[in-house]
Order: structure tokens, then sequence, then C-alpha cells
């Protein structure tokens, strides 16, 4: 039935040919490398956009492309240079990084860590990208920033909110300019506090995965700090739509305010369900029941409608900010595609010019020499105020907005009010704050 | 019965499978990366194909299998060595288990609900790994690598930096060879010839089974299970040694997955994961040898370049047309690349599956078919 045999010379002079394939170009290795992994040579540079092209996280994903395209444009020169021309540092000059033309090439993370590190690292093994950025959730940053820390390529976090990215996961050659969940319980607790008073109970709704988690304990140990008492933290599957099993206990707990440690999908779909329980007309321990989303997006108050009216939350950036930068933003994103910016397109957006901006004080794209003139970095003028990119964990401290549904918008854009401006002193904490867990920075890889 | 030249057709193989980086260059797939991702899918085509194509049990499990061989092998990485030896061997033995386990139970029941039940159990693990078994597997985030890991058997790293994947010192990520070849810049590196060194042995194990007794017998559970119960031979062993062998080739191409890049995240358990492979066999050819690596290929690639052409990239290819017909062309292409790429590939799918029921191997044969005749004709 078979003629295929192998016999033991066969194989013996297979392997040996094969031996002798394999060892040979081993002589023959060439070493053609600027010192640094993908380093430019001709007259452009390549850098990777790797965004949610599809899965839960596409609206936010479409909108950081829109972002990063814009700032292409303004680091070449092209259009009106948005936020180049209110940033503090004034080494961009609109001929594109170091003299060189930015080009870019585009992925599809589709939400999930696999699928966008196949797709960062086709970015650098077939494109020569020499910086990748994007992500619009934090377990894709979290491995993607851990891919280009081993292929030796800077990595610019795009919407990552979980404390892991820049605690437990950080990594030398990833940064983050977005804030995280600690800061959001830190900007959230006082504003609460003076809003809902300081013996509420309060009861947690959490999406069962590390974002979720981190968001829920930054948020319960800063609002017990000013008094509140946790009456429960119940877990929810992330690919949970139907809440009202969840919903439904709450109201015999005993608690006066619901926390929905929820994102994207999963929160249009919570706030909704509770808002039609009725759970805002109700009087517990004679307060009004509140709820409040930890974080919000304009995109996700967009999808749960009226139900966001008068529920807090916190936010990285809103374009209703009046300084000079958010202004300077928002005109060349509204004039360029009709609409004003997301916080998605804002974080990514001054990521690049960010990184185009270290390279220029470098004089090199080498991922060392931006580490370390990004690390340490004081800036202004990119819509956040005064803004410090701390050198022990790549993380930017800045203003955080505490922002409310609000009551009459205007338009389907203008549906969130920015009730206070946290000062950066307060949303602060120290490098090895216990809940960052033990992560370690490591050293900055070129690569090679 | 035909006679099989299978040894030309393993040296063909070969052959293809070690110029793979000369061979890919003018389709753009030639970097590391996805030339890995073609051998180590592949594997878990063939190992698949050994189930689903001998026996015509449909699992959609086995996307379990990869996620345990990855999470095996990253453990590994982590606890003894960076050598990818011991990843290799534990991610293929816990598949083996793993496999042994749910096969007892789903082997229970044939068609359609041993079908449910393999999805079943692979949804429960992916959902175990999401968050129940989060110190195990550190859920969302996926396991990784860790500065401070024990790594009992190798060297203390360079301090701050990550020791990566070997093989006795060949780093698995290293480019050896990186000559230039009629304008395009090949890269050779040593991960891709280890995952196409377990390609070709995988392709010599399907050979072999296939041929033997063995995969007669289960050939013949496919054709008529019933006949077979009937003539007092119990299928129930058989059935589940394939199910074993070719959770353990899964479990084989996760562990290799994970030394060319050291992550294991939960979503390599998901259902899609093991529906994906289910579409590479039938795409390629269920049943055939070379068909499951053919349809591994064809949808890595779609994966991977057609799903990176943006709007930029077609204007470039059709820049030298006048501006509106430039414009024309690509406002109907832009929908079916890029994030449209899933539209492309379910189209093509659907083709194969009506026009060539024997997937891509069937349609190369009938125009094979189609030369023999006219040469026949002519002499």
């Amino acid at each position: 039935m078979s003629n295929f045999q192998m016999n033991r010379r066969g194989l013996l002079k297979t392997g040996a040919v094969m031996g002798a394939g394999m060892a040979m170009p081993t002589i023959l290795t060439a070493g053609s490398h600027g010192g640094y992994v993908n380093a430019p040579t001709g007259s452009t540079v390549t850098l990777g956009f790797n965004v949610p092209q599809s899965g839960p996280y596409a609206d936010e994903g479409a909108d950081e492309l829109r972002a990063y395209l814009l700032a292409v444009k303004h680091l070449n020169g092209e259009g009106d240079g948005g936020m180049m021309n209110t940033f503090s540092s004034k080494e961009l000059k609109g001929n594109g990084i170091l003299g060189r033309e930015v080009v870019y090439v585009t992925g599809d993370t589709q939400t999930k860590s696999d699928a966008a590190r196949a797709s960062a690292q086709s970015m650098i093994q077939k494109d020569g990208a020499v910086m990748i950025t994007g992500g619009s959730s934090s377990g894709v940053a979290v491995a993607v920033q851990a891919l280009c820390q081993e292929a030796g390529i800077i990595f610019m976090a795009g919407l990552t909110h979980s404390n892991d990215t820049t605690g437990k996961d950080k990594k030398a050659n990833g940064f983050r300019h977005f804030f995280n969940s600690y800061m959001s319980g830190a900007a959230l607790a006082p504003v609460l506090e003076n809003a809902y008073g300081n013996d509420r109970v309060a009861y947690h709704l959490t999406a069962d995965y590390n974002w979720g988690w981190t968001t829920q304990e930054s948020v319960q140990a800063a609002t017990e700090a000013k008094g509140w008492t946790t009456v429960a933290n119940v877990l929810t599957p992330l690919t949970a739509t139907d809440f009202s099993s969840y919903i439904a206990p709450v109201l015999n707990s005993g608690a006066d305010v619901l926390v929905l440690n929820h994102y994207g999908g999963n929160m249009i779909n919570s706030l909704t369900s509770a808002v039609q329980f009725g759970l805002r007309d109700k009087l517990v321990n004679d307060k009004n029941f509140e709820i409040v989303v930890p974080l919000y997006s304009r995109l996700m108050a967009r999808g749960a409608g009226a139900n966001v009216k008068g529920i807090y939350g916190s936010t990285n950036w809103h374009w209703s900010l009046q300084d000079d930068g958010s202004k300077a933003f928002v005109k060349s994103f509204g004039e360029e595609y009709g609409f004003p910016p997301s916080q998605a397109a804002h974080t990514v957006y001054c990521q690049t010019l960010l990184y185009a901006d270290a390279c220029e004080r470098a004089g090199t794209h080498n991922p060392c020499g931006v580490v370390e003139a990004l690390e340490g970095f004081d800036f202004d003028g990119l819509g956040n105020g005064p803004t410090h990119y701390r050198a022990g964990d790549h993380q930017c401290f800045k203003d955080v907005l505490v922002v409310r549904g609000k009551e009459n918008p205007t338009s389907e854009f203008d549906l969130l009010e920015i009730v206070e401006v946290t000062p950066r002193a307060q949303v602060e904490y120290p490098v090895d704050h216990p809940m960052m867990g033990d992560g370690n920075l490591g050293t900055c890889n070129p690569g090679t | 019965m035909a006679k099989h030249n299978d040894k030309l057709v393993l040296l063909i193989f070969s052959i293809i499978v070690l110029l793979a980086p000369l061979l890919l260059a003018p389709t753009g797939a030639a970097y590391p990366d996805l030339m890995q991702r073609f051998a180590i899918y592949g594997i878990f085509a063939i190992g698949f194909n050994i189930l689903f194509g001998l026996t015509g049990y449909l699992s959609f499990g086995h996307a379990a299998f990869l996620g345990v061989g990855s999470y095996s092998a990253v453990w590994m990485f982590k606890l003894l060595s960076m050598n990818i030896i011991p990843g290799l061997i534990l991610a293929v033995a816990m598949a083996g288990l793993f496999s042994l386990l749910i096969g007892y139970v789903s082997l229970r029941r044939s068609g359609i609900y041993f079908s449910i039940l393999t999805l079943a159990f692979a949804q429960m693990s992916y959902n175990l790994a999401y968050s129940v078994l989060t110190p195990l597997t550190n859920g969302e985030t996926g396991l990784q690598l860790r500065l401070d890991d024990p790594r009992i058997l190798d060297a203390a790293p360079v301090e701050g930096v990550l020791p990566s994947t070997n093989l006795f010192g060949l780093e698995m990520r290293e480019v050896f060879w990186n000559p230039t070849f009629m304008g395009y810049e090949l890269q050779f590196n040593y991960g891709f010839y280890v995952s196409a060194f377990f390609l070709i042995l995988s392709f010599y194990i399907a050979i072999r089974i296939f041929r033997s007794p063995f995969g007669m017998m289960l050939r013949a559970i496919k054709t008529n299970q019933t006949r077979l119960n009937y003539t007092g031979i119990s299928s129930r062993p058989y059935t589940l040694a394939a199910f074993v062998i070719s959770g353990m080739f899964a479990g084989l191409a996760g562990g290799l997955l994970a030394t060319m890049d050291p992550l294991a995240g939960a979503e390599r358990m998901q259902w899609t994961v093991g529906g994906e492979v289910v579409l590479m066999v039938v795409l390629g050819g269920m049943g055939t040898l070379t068909g499951p690596v053919l349809g591994a290929v064809f949808i890595k690639y779609f994966e991977n370049i057609f799903s990176k052409i943006n709007a930029v990239v077609l204007h470039g290819w059709f820049s030298f047309m006048p501006t509106w017909l430039e414009n024309f062309i690509v406002m109907i292409i832009y929908p079916f690349v890029g994030k449209g790429w899933h539209l492309t590939l379910g189209a093509l799918f659907m083709l194969v599956v009506i026009f060539l029921p024997g997937g891509l191997v069937d349609g190369a044969k009938r125009i094979g078919g189609l030369f023999r005749r006219k040469t026949k004709q002519e002499a």
C-alpha cells in the first residue's frame, strides 16, 4: 500500500544535507544596521498605526485613525498645523521628522491581543515601522507594548486606562499619555463627596477583566477614603449584553449609589438597563439613588443617549475645553472631518506629536534616545495644561476632567459638561504605589 | 487502490516549505512573523484534518488545545528555561491530556451533538482562561514573560532585558541571513525554520497515518460507522485516538506560537479560532494531505496582507490612471480590502464550497486534469 519508507541511511543523508543547508547562511550573515531596528535610510520615516477597525471598540479606532492622519499631515507641513502651533516645544517645523517625510501603515487589532501583535509584527518586519502606536483596550496595549519592547521599537499607547499599562506591565520602550484608573478614582472621589455627601453606600458592577478590576479597586479605595462604604462588588462577564439580572439585586442591597465599572458597549447596556429599572427615581436611606460611571467617553455617551443625563464620570480630555491647544485641535479636526474629536483622537494625536518632538530633540529615532528625551519631559499646550512624562513609569501626569451628562444637549456631540478640572497634584501617586503592582520598567531596547 | 507517490510529494512539499522566504517574496508575505504563522497554522490544520478529514467528526473545540499548548509553553519559559524544547514537550503533553479528557466525554455522541459538546468545552475553557483562572493565565492581558521570572535552568540574563526564546542558543527571532535577491530583501530567520521543521515532520506523520491500517479504520468510521459497529468493531478507541492525536498537533501549534511570540492570551481559545481551522481545512480540501496547509496559508494571508491595504495603498496602485477613474476604482475596491477583508474571504469561501466542494486542492486537480486530457488528445 505504501512505497514510502525512510531507512537509516536515507535519514542520515537528508539530515546531513539539511544541516549543511542551515549552517551555510550563518557564514554569510550580513550586518546592515544603523545601530537600531528599522533605522530610516531613505527620504521617509514609517510610523505604524495599529487600531481596532473591527470589534467592540471599532468606533474609537476609527476616530483614532482620523487623528493619526491629521497628525501626519501637520508633521509634514500640510494643513494649519493644529496643536503644533500651541505645543510648548518648538522643534517641529512641519518638515516631517528629522527632515524625513512621515509616511504610515495601518493595521487592524480586532481588539484581540494576538491579532494586534501579528499586525504590529508585520509593521515592524515588513513595513519597517520605527514606532508603533494605537490600541483601544488595555489588554491589547499591554500586549503590543511588550512586543515592541522585545523587538526594540517605541510604543506610544493610545486609549488604555488600566493601571497595569504603566504599572504592573510597564516597559521602558512604552509611553502612555492617557490617564488611568487610579487617577479616575482620585479625581472623582472629591466631586462625588461634594455632590452626594460622605455617608453613601456603593454597589459596584465590574466588567470581569483587568481593566474592570483595577478601576473598581481604585474607585473603591478613593471613595472609602471619603467615608463611603462598599456593600458589594459583582463581576459581570465582558460579553454580557443583558444586565437586568444584575440590576435587580441592587435595590435590595441597601446601596444608594451604583458604580458601573464598564466601558464601551457594556456601559451603554448596563446604564440603559439601570435607568430603565427606575433606579434613579428611587429613594434609599432617604437619599436619591445615584449612578456613577468612572470612565466616560463621548462615543459611549452617544450610545447611551438620554440615560447619561446628570451622571458623573471622568475623562482624559473634552473638546469643549477652552485652552489654546484644545481650540486649535478641535478647529483643524473639525475642518477636516466635520465634527469634533473624541478623547481617543486627542490622546493619539498628542502621542504622535510627542514622539516626533522627542526624535527631533534626541536627533535620532533610536529608541534609547527617544526614551531619554521623553523621560521627565515637561510640556504644555496640548490641551491638558502643564504635563509631565514621569521617568519612573512612563506615565503622563496632568489635570483630570470630571464630567457630567448634560441635561440639555444641543447636538449629538454636546453630551458632556465639565464639572471640575482636578489639578494634577491631586491625582499623582508614587511609582511604587501598591495598586501599580510590582512592575519593572527594564532598560530601553534598541533591538539588534 | 491508487498508487501514491508519497516520497515525491514529501520531497516537493519540503522544498517548497524550505524555500518559502524566497518563493513568497513577490507576494509581500515573506516576513518571518507571517511565514511562521503559515507554518504553525499549517500544523494546526494538518492535525485537525486527521480528525475531521478522516473520521468526519467536526470539532469546534480545537482552539482550546491551541490555547493549552501556548499557556504550557509560556509557563515553561517562565519557570524552567527559554530553550523551546521543554516548552514544546509540555505543550504537546498537556494538550494530549486535555484532549483525552474532552474527547472521552464528547465522543460519547456523534454528529451535531459531538460538535456542540466540543463547542461548549471550548467556550468553557475560554471563559476559564479569561477570568476564573486569572492567576494561571493572567486573564484578559495574557500570560507574559517578566523580568523576575525564576527560569531556573538559565543563566542570569542581562539586567533589565527580557531573554528571548531560543533553541540551544539560536534566538528564534534572529534573522541570520538578509540577502537581496532580484530586488527583494529576503529574511531568513531561525524561528521560521524551526516551525518549518515541525511542519514537515507533521506532514510526514500525516502521510503515515493516512496510509496506515489505522487511517483506513478512521475512513471506515466516516463512511459508515453503524455498519462498522454491527461487524463487531468498537469505533470509539479509534475516534478517541484520532481526537487525541489532532489535539496534540494543536498543542504543538500552540507551543510554537508561544516560541515565536512568548505571550498566551485567552482569545486564542475562543471558538472563532476553532471555527477558523475548520474553514482552513474545508477551504484547502478536507481529507487531502496538502489541502489543510494550503487553506491555512490562504486564510492567514488574507488576515495579514489584505487587511492592511488601506485607501492610500490603493491610490498608489492606480495612480497611473486619470484621477476620476482612479477614484472610481478605489471606491469600488475599497470595501473589499482593509477592514473589509472578512467580506472578501467570505465570498471566496462561498465560491469554493459551491463550485469546488473538494477545496483548493480539488481546483488544482481539475486544472491539472484539463491539461492531461488535452495532451492525450493531441497524442
